[in-house]
């Protein structure tokens, strides 16, 4: 760009962030099955691996406050109105770009063994670098624009992804649910964008680069700001699985393992929280949106962790386990924290990757066993993924010294001190349910004697090196992500220096001895959950109760039936409307008027054809009444 | 009563069940709208009338009448009241409008020359050369015309 | 003098008694006769006007209007004489071919 903005400087080397895995996957796409399973699986590693290097480049390349620009071409101009197709790094972008192709990188290597004996390996490979190059598109777009055509792209790739193994219609039917609830999220997104593009429009601004949007915003009407954040988190609300649409992501675990830990744990469901964080300027002129968002994120994530807490199947408690902690990060985008929020995506990336690439080794193990009533005892026998694991879950319940500890501490510390004392109990007595339903899973799947099925048992081994090393990496992160964040009380926060040119210097209310009576507090609440699990799964002897017939069991089981009622309120009357347009309106009436039109012109066709007689006098006839009107007409004009 | 006659045989020239009576009455229609013309001072032209309306013209019908000599025409009477109706609608709206003119006086002094050959010739190979070289093609045409239209298919 | 109003109203009558003619027979022959009847009529109103104007314009019209009417007649009765081969008939209403 220009010389005029200090920091700002052009940087043709960004394209190829994307775009080597764009490569990669229209390579693998038409010479894979020529490659090979093996090579093609190497070749989609190697890209995002390039990537990476890349990405860790310009990250050490990027000045403090400083931007990184790449305007590529012009895409379209509509009269003032101009999108480019341009990229930007900036400090907040540069952390994303580490996430994904980092995370993405180690998914990629674990996949090699996964997916390694599967027929469509080569398929995968394919959807997974795509999926990769829209994530990178959306994170590095210079506009909003270009952000929904990564939004869009990170969607299909989830459904293609979910519904891979689609000869079995229960897989294509979850990547259809997904596809679909996302599009009504991003149906409100649209509206938002073309609400925003609108209201600027009236004073004159026809872009929808996030610099200017940032240096134009102040300009809008206030009320037209809240409807058009209200939209653009409803597109997050999709996106990002909050209520009330975040029904697919349990559905989509019908997806294998490596895609549930890249694009529904680490990534994807983490784009509608850099939205808000990419817009923030925007949402903070609107209070009102601010404080929804903060409160459906506290719901969502109390609403999610209850239905972990009784689930059978190890991949649907993670996926609920998402749910909630996504709900803590739009909690902490709600009270302003934003670099708080961002701080959540970059540790949970690594220990949710962690315990979803852990979950997928103990079902490879267990040939394809998902459900933890037919687990137990594993640790003698993984003992790499049973290490992997426990690190991870501590991590997740908030134990000291980990990186959720450190992260979701932020969070509740963000929200006490800037006064939202009830969303703060909501997301203490939260952590608490997912210290209790985490160690649940632990104790269930790894301890106690074993319960799995003979034949599964008998081929009981532990996940080749393969899979296990990116488990390795991925505890490492768990661990020390987090220590890049830490309270003033102990070491400061990099994260924060990091971000702060972005979101503003990080906001200090209290002091630091609330600030650690709040974490002791936060402490006890998980040491309770974690005790309570030990008592009921853990400890030696301890059977695994029978399903109860307790209401508050029943409810959490069957997700609340959420699913059922939007069957009954929406999805119902919304195909009987469908129907009765299919089979009445548009036979009767829309076939009806055009047949209807044709009919008439036939009959008028009909009626007139009797003048065509033949005979020549009838014609000098009318010939003579044409010219009557004509003397009629002169005898007017005399 | 010179155009009460002209009235009437006109009349009968289009009332008449014999064709050939038809054409009689025409005849005496063009004689008695010649003694007009010449009443009007267009004595060339009225001499014309005679020769070529009243004379080839009439004679080249009654050639074809009684060439094909065809027999009575049948009743068709329906749409004798409509057409009469719509003429004299016509001939109304005909005459209302053109006696909506101011020329009701005597007519302009014309000399002794006025509609004699010699005027007409004048006009005619002067202002009006163009159209009369183009009339004698068209007599061509039709001359032409005739004879490939009439001949027997061999 | 007569006034130039009798010979146009005079010329009316006669043009609306053509159109008769033309409308309500049933022979061919009939028909054509009409027609010259109407241009007969015609000329009566030019020779009229030429006579009240003073204009040799006027002859000069009828004089073409009778070329014309010639020419017209000739065709005219070559083709009722071609129809007639046909079919054997001067009766319009037998003449439907166009009709749809």
């Amino acid at each position: 760009m220009v010389a005029s903005d200090p920091g700002v400087a052009t940087y043709d080397l960004l394209r190829w962030i994307p775009l080597i895995p764009l490569l990669g996957s229209v390579i693998n796409a038409f010479l894979g099955q020529s490659l090979g399973r093996r090579n093609a699986g190497l070749l989609g590693c190697a890209a995002v691996a390039a990537s990476l290097a890349i990405a860790g480049y310009v990250f050490f390349q990027l000045p403090p406050a400083g931007i990184f620009r790449d305007p590529i071409y012009t895409w379209f101009e509509s009269g003032a109105f101009k999108v480019n197709l341009s990229l930007q790094t900036d400090a907040l972008t540069s952390v994303m770009l580490l996430i994904v192709t980092g995370i993405g990188f180690l998914i990629h290597v674990y996949s090699l063994g996964y997916m390694g004996h599967d027929e469509g390996m080569v398929r995968f490979f394919v959807y997974l670098n795509l999926f990769i190059f829209f994530m990178l598109l959306l994170v590095m777009a210079d506009n909003l624009i270009l952000l929904f055509v990564g939004w869009e792209g990170v969607g299909l790739c989830s459904y293609l992804l979910i519904g891979f193994w689609y000869e079995d219609p229960n897989n294509t039917i979850a990547g259809n649910k997904a596809f679909i609830v996302n599009r009504i999220g991003d149906f409100g997104f649209l509206l938002g964008i073309f609400l925003l593009v609108t209201e600027l429009g009236r004073q004159g601004i026809w872009t929808l680069d996030f610099a200017e949007l940032q240096k134009h915003v102040q300009m809008l009407r206030p009320a037209s700001i809240g409807l058009i954040t209200l939209l653009l988190f409803a597109g997050a609300t999709g996106k990002s699985a909050q209520i009330p649409l975040f029904v697919w992501l349990p559905d989509a675990m019908a997806g294998p393992t490596p895609v549930s830990a890249l694009i529904h744990a680490a990534t994807m469901v983490t784009a509608g929280v850099y939205m808000t964080a990419r817009l923030h300027f925007l949402f903070a002129l609107s209070p009102a949106t601010l404080s929804l968002i903060a409160w459906i994120g506290a719901a969502t994530a109390f609403l999610a962790a209850t239905i972990a807490l009784t689930q059978n199947d190890i991949k649907k408690v993670l996926a609920y386990s998402t749910v909630s902690q996504l709900g803590y990060m739009f909690l902490a985008v709600g009270v302003g924290a934003f670099s708080a929020a961002i701080f959540h995506v970059f540790t949970h990336a690594f220990f949710k990757a962690c315990l979803f690439l852990g979950a997928g080794s103990v079902i490879h193990a267990l040939s394809g066993e998902q459900n933890m009533r037919k687990m137990g005892g594993l640790k003698p026998y993984m003992p790499r993924t049973y290490w992997t694991y426990v690190i991870a879950t501590l991590a997740i319940a908030g134990i000291p010294f980990t990186a959720g500890f450190f992260s979701k501490d932020l969070i509740l510390w963000q929200a006490f001190s800037r006064g939202a004392i009830f969303l703060w109990a909501i997301g203490l007595i939260t952590a608490g349910m997912t210290a209790f339903y985490m160690f649940r899973q632990l104790f269930m799947v790894f301890h106690g004697e074993c319960r799995a099925e003979p034949h599964a048992k008998a081929h009981l081994h532990e996940s080749p090196s393969v899979m296990t090393l990116p488990l390795v990496g991925l505890a490492i992160g768990s661990i020390f992500s987090g220590w890049l964040g830490a309270p003033e009380y102990l070491w400061g926060s990099v994260w924060d220096r990091w971000l702060q040119p972005m979101f503003g210097a990080a906001e200090h209310h209290g002091e630091a001895g609330t600030e650690i009576m709040v974490t002791l507090l936060t402490l006890a609440v998980i040491a309770a959950g974690i005790y309570w699990a030990y008592l009921k799964y853990g400890k030696a002897g301890a059977q695994i109760a029978e399903e109860s017939e307790n209401v508050f069991y029943r409810l959490s089981l069957n997700k609340y039936y959420i699913d059922e009622l939007y069957d009954g309120v929406v999805v119902r009357p919304f195909t009987a409307c469908s129907r009765f347009l299919a089979q009445i309106v548009d036979p009767w009436v829309i076939d009806g008027t055009v047949n209807g039109i044709a009919a008439l012109a036939r009959g008028l066709g009909w009626v007139t054809r009797g003048l065509q007689t033949g005979n020549v006098q009838h014609y000098l006839a009318g010939f003579l009444l044409g010219t009557l009107a004509l003397v009629a007409y002169y005898i007017g004009q005399l | 009563m010179l155009a009460a006659l002209l009235v009437v045989s006109s009349l009968l020239v289009v009332l008449l069940p014999n064709v050939v009576h038809g054409a009689m009455a025409l005849i005496a229609a063009l004689l008695i709208i010649s003694i007009f013309f010449v009443m009007l001072q267009a004595p060339m032209v009225g001499v014309l009338q005679v020769l070529v309306y009243a004379g080839a013209i009439m004679v080249l019908f009654l050639f074809v009448i009684m060439f094909l000599n065809p027999a009575p025409p049948p009743r068709g009477g329906a749409w004798l009241g409509f057409s009469v109706l719509l003429a004299l609608l016509l001939g109304g709206g005909l005459a209302a409008t053109l006696t909506k003119t101011e020329i009701t006086g005597d007519p302009v002094a014309a000399t002794d020359l006025f509609g004699s050959p010699e005027m007409l010739a004048k006009s005619l190979f002067g202002d009006f050369v163009l159209p009369f070289e183009i009339a004698s093609v068209l007599l061509l045409v039709a001359i032409v015309g005739a004879v490939v239209l009439a001949k027997r298919e061999r | 003098m007569v006034p130039l109003n009798y010979y146009l109203i005079l010329s009316a009558i006669v043009f609306a008694i053509g159109v008769v003619g033309v409308l309500a027979r049933r022979n061919l022959i009939v028909i054509l006769m009409s027609i010259e009847l109407m241009l007969n009529a015609v000329n009566l109103t030019f020779i009229a006007f030429s006579r009240f104007l003073g204009s040799m314009e006027g002859q000069v019209a009828v004089f073409f209007v009778m070329a014309v009417a010639a020419a017209e007649a000739v065709i005219g009765l070559a083709i009722i004489i071609s129809v007639f081969r046909q079919r054997q008939s001067l009766d319009p209403e037998e003449m439907q071919l166009l009709k749809w």
